[in-house]
């Protein structure tokens, strides 16, 4: 069997499904070590009751922070699954050799996050996903799973409705390989980049996603994109929640903590939607200050924790402050905007990470279990590469080995689809076409950037359908990239742009027709919740011609009943 | 006006290496990958290079870059150019043989990596239990605050290959194990939860590991995440020594 991506929700299901006694192979474009679960920064929930104030903490507490979190939108029995499954997955990686920071008795530190009725977001300093990361890795080196990197992979082998590997480019060799796997799980991260101003590594194309939706996997719950609140103006890196977990205020340019106004009982640790829409919301009533790049920022300020809780607990984000915009989060307040930063919907999985096409598989973000419905907890997202990773990973491996006929390959197919992108690539080479892949990127980011934003209505969700259209048709008439498939970056990121284009219609496409405010997806010409009409998840499958198609389905509510959200 | 000097090298073509440049219009705050990224989107014949983060936390774009080895990622071009007017001059990371312009082959460097086995060592009351992997624990290993800041700074390595590029040992040495690979021995050694010190010390305790090094220190002055692979070594060394010194007299 084949994994996609080297994050943590590819390697834990690498290691899962080889425990398992599947034969596993990671397919990767980057080194597993590079990839972007590394950035994560400030910690990973779980209910272990921990911190002094968390006494009486448990997987149902954290389940009904997370189902009021998603806004009623989450599955919940796929949450009751994360919830309760977090303190042993967490104790194995600790274990495994973690470097969580730890209490004073010796214990796995936990501090307070946004929407969390107790402190329980493990942490290791402001570099929790960086630790995690090298530490599964360092698990696969143990048990010498095979890795091949610096491999891209263009399209996944499907006949009728059953997935037989995937094909792609050898970055080192230059050339195109079929690999064969009767299971495939897809572990590619989110869709960040089919915005411009994100928090995400700039590798994070949504190619991963589009894969299994080109196959007939539908993508779900797309609309739900995660602003975070804190990103710094101009690079928009993340400033970790941990800053306001940590006792960090958010102040407008009248030097007034105006998360009273919004949440005044959570204050700067009320959910994501609920800050970043504050912040929005300040910065447009005109009690922001202005970037050079004519942007609105307000201030995260966090000089009264002074220098030693800094150096502790946040040295990272100080070190990105000191870089990136040459000041020091211990004596300055740092300038901060909400930006793109998770992608809550994806690929359309069960919670084994099944998906509709048989032996497909997908975890992590860019999967849609669903646990974050509408709106993610920070933390939550490790937690679930790690959860949803070892079931998929378990999984796929009891797919293989249950498969009577192994040798079975569909070799007609397999040729099939090297012809098929031989004469593709050529095309390519050969196209005649003006436009730049560049020039088009840019286009798309700025349209979902302004139209598809924290505030949306019919009217810009509208023109940014007509402009993913037009962009379709531009895709066609892009010119020549660079000869040659040996780490060709121009060819990927040309081959990248259909996957942002086609993500991006089905983000526009969920949004256009969700006509209610849910979570992350704020609609000013629909303000209010709808659940009569809109309690359900949106389903959005691939047409190769005209546009995308659109249905939904139910959500699954177990112990809690919907109700007003407030914080 | 900026220029950036790059170097142009494929093996699998009959040409010999060389340096293009190209133009880039320098703006306050740009930083050395952003520059790369215009000329990758803006020139026909473009030079290949590896990026991720853009975040200086995953490594890729470790480079040498005027005359010293960092991430081009969290290099701003104005730390190397009053106001952008001069010349950016990037070559690959030494040591390493170069797949296409930028991009190096990092195989050795992670061999060297794997050689010194790192991944955590659990005390053998625990792996004698004869629970295997699959088994799930039940709480945390115990480490006290004062025992997790032993492992500080050595848990951030984030294994870019800046400190390998730049040690003229790993130059003349491809054996030597290399800063980075016995900086990760050491956030073993030191890690109270790892039960192995014996078996790391034999590892690296060697003419290929801590023995080749001879304290050069440019590892400790190019890391980019201010790490001290250098003092790592010196405190195996003196580890390796006492150990020694232990043995001779029955200790």
């Amino acid at each position: 069997m084949i994994v996609i991506g080297g994050g943590l929700a590819g390697l834990r299901a690498a290691i899962e499904a080889q425990a398992n006694g599947a034969s596993v192979l990671i397919v990767s474009k980057l080194h597993p070590i590079r990839s972007h679960s590394g950035a994560a920064q400030g910690g990973v929930n779980a209910p272990l009751a921990n911190n002094p104030d968390a006494k009486d903490d448990s997987p149902d507490k954290h389940a009904y922070d997370t189902v009021k979190g998603s806004d009623f939108l989450a599955d919940q029995d796929a949450v009751q699954v994360m919830t309760s499954s977090a303190p042993e997955i967490i104790y194995e990686l600790e274990h495994w050799g973690c470097p969580f920071s730890r209490t004073d008795d010796g214990r796995i530190a936990q501090r307070p996050f946004g929407g969390a009725g107790y402190p329980r977001t493990c942490y290791g300093a402001d570099k929790t996903g960086l630790y995690m990361l090298h530490t599964l890795y360092e698990q696969v080196v143990k048990r010498a799973i095979p890795i091949i990197s610096d491999f891209f992979v263009t399209a996944l082998i499907v006949e009728g409705d059953t997935c037989y590997g995937l094909a792609g480019i050898d970055m080192v060799k230059g050339r195109l390989e079929t690999i064969v796997g009767h299971s495939v799980v897809v572990a590619t991260g989110g869709a960040g980049r089919i915005y411009g101003k994100s928090s995400n590594a700039l590798t994070l194309t949504a190619l991963g996603m589009a894969l299994a939706y080109w196959v007939g996997a539908p993508l779900k719950d797309m609309e739900f994109i995660q602003f975070h609140p804190t990103g710094i103006i101009y690079k928009h890196i993340l400033m970790t929640e941990g800053c306001r977990g940590e006792g960090g205020y958010l102040v407008n340019k009248n030097n007034e903590r105006f998360m009273q106004k919004y949440a005044p009982s959570k204050m700067e640790l009320a959910p994501r939607d609920i800050v970043s829409r504050s912040i929005a919301t300040e910065i447009e009533r005109d009690r922001g200050f202005e970037a050079r790049d004519g942007s609105g920022y307000v201030h995260l300020d966090m000089r009264h924790l002074g220098a030693a809780k800094v150096m502790e607990r946040l040295p990272g984000v100080r070190d990105i402050c000191l870089e990136f915009l040459g000041l020091d989060i211990i004596k300055e307040p740092a300038p901060i905007q909400p930006v793109q930063h998770y992608t809550m919907g994806g690929i359309d999985t069960d919670v084994n990470g099944k998906t509709s096409v048989k032996g497909l598989y997908a975890a992590g973000e860019c999967a849609c279990v669903s646990v974050h419905g509408a709106n993610r907890l920070g933390g939550n997202s490790l937690l679930e590469t790690l959860v949803f990773g070892k079931r998929s990973g378990l999984a796929a491996a009891q797919y293989v080995n249950n498969i009577r006929q192994k040798s079975y390959i569909p070799q007609n197919l397999i040729a099939n689809i090297s012809r098929f992108y031989e004469s593709h690539f050529k095309k390519i080479a050969n196209s005649q076409g003006n436009e730049k892949h560049y020039a088009l990127k840019k286009e798309l980011n700025a349209a979902m950037d302004n139209l598809v934003g924290i505030f949306r209505n019919a009217q810009d969700l509208q023109t940014a359908l007509g402009k993913v259209n037009t962009l379709k048709e531009r895709f066609t008439h892009l010119g020549p990239p660079q000869s040659g498939l040996k780490f060709n970056y121009d060819i990927l990121t040309h081959l990248e742009l259909e996957a942002n284009i086609d993500v991006a219609e089905a983000v526009v496409l969920g949004a256009l027709k969700r006509e209610e405010s849910r979570g992350s997806h704020s609609r000013r010409d629909f303000p209010t919740r709808n659940d009569k009409d809109f309690l359900k998840h949106t389903l959005v499958s691939y047409k190769s011609k005209g546009q995308a198609d659109v249905k939904y389905k139910p959500v699954m509510i177990d112990k809690y009943q919907p109700e007003e959200r407030k914080y | 006006m900026t220029e950036f000097r790059v170097f142009r090298f494929d093996p699998d073509d009959n040409k010999p290496a060389r340096f293009d440049t190209y133009t880039v219009p320098w703006e306050k705050g740009m930083t050395v990958l952003e520059g790369l990224i215009f000329i990758s989107d803006n020139f026909v014949d473009s030079p290949s290079f590896r990026y991720s983060c853009r975040a200086a936390v995953c490594g890729s774009c470790a480079m040498h870059i005027n005359g010293k080895y960092r991430l081009a990622c969290n290099t701003l071009i104005e730390t190397l150019l009053k106001d952008g007017n001069g010349t950016v001059t990037i070559q690959p990371l030494a040591h390493l043989p170069v797949y296409k312009d930028l991009v190096v082959n990092m195989d050795n460097f992670f061999k060297h990596y794997e050689a010194i086995k790192p991944y955590l060592i659990p005390a053998s009351a625990e792996a004698s239990a004869g629970k295997p992997d699959k088994s799930v624990p039940e709480k945390e290993i115990i480490q006290l605050p004062k025992d997790r800041k032993k492992i500080d700074g050595a848990i951030d390595c984030i294994l870019c290959g800046a400190c390998y590029g730049s040690c003229p040992v790993a130059g003349t040495n491809p054996e030597y194990l290399g800063p980075h690979a016995i900086l990760k021995a050491a956030r073993f050694y030191n890690d109270s939860r790892d039960a192995a010190n014996q078996e790391r010390l034999t590892l690296i305790g060697n003419s290929k590991g801590l023995f080749r090094c001879h304290s050069i220190f440019n590892c400790q002055v190019v890391c980019p995440k201010n790490l001290d692979p250098a003092g790592a070594i010196s405190q195996m060394k003196m580890k390796l020594v006492w150990q020694k010194f232990k043995g001779l007299f029955g200790g």
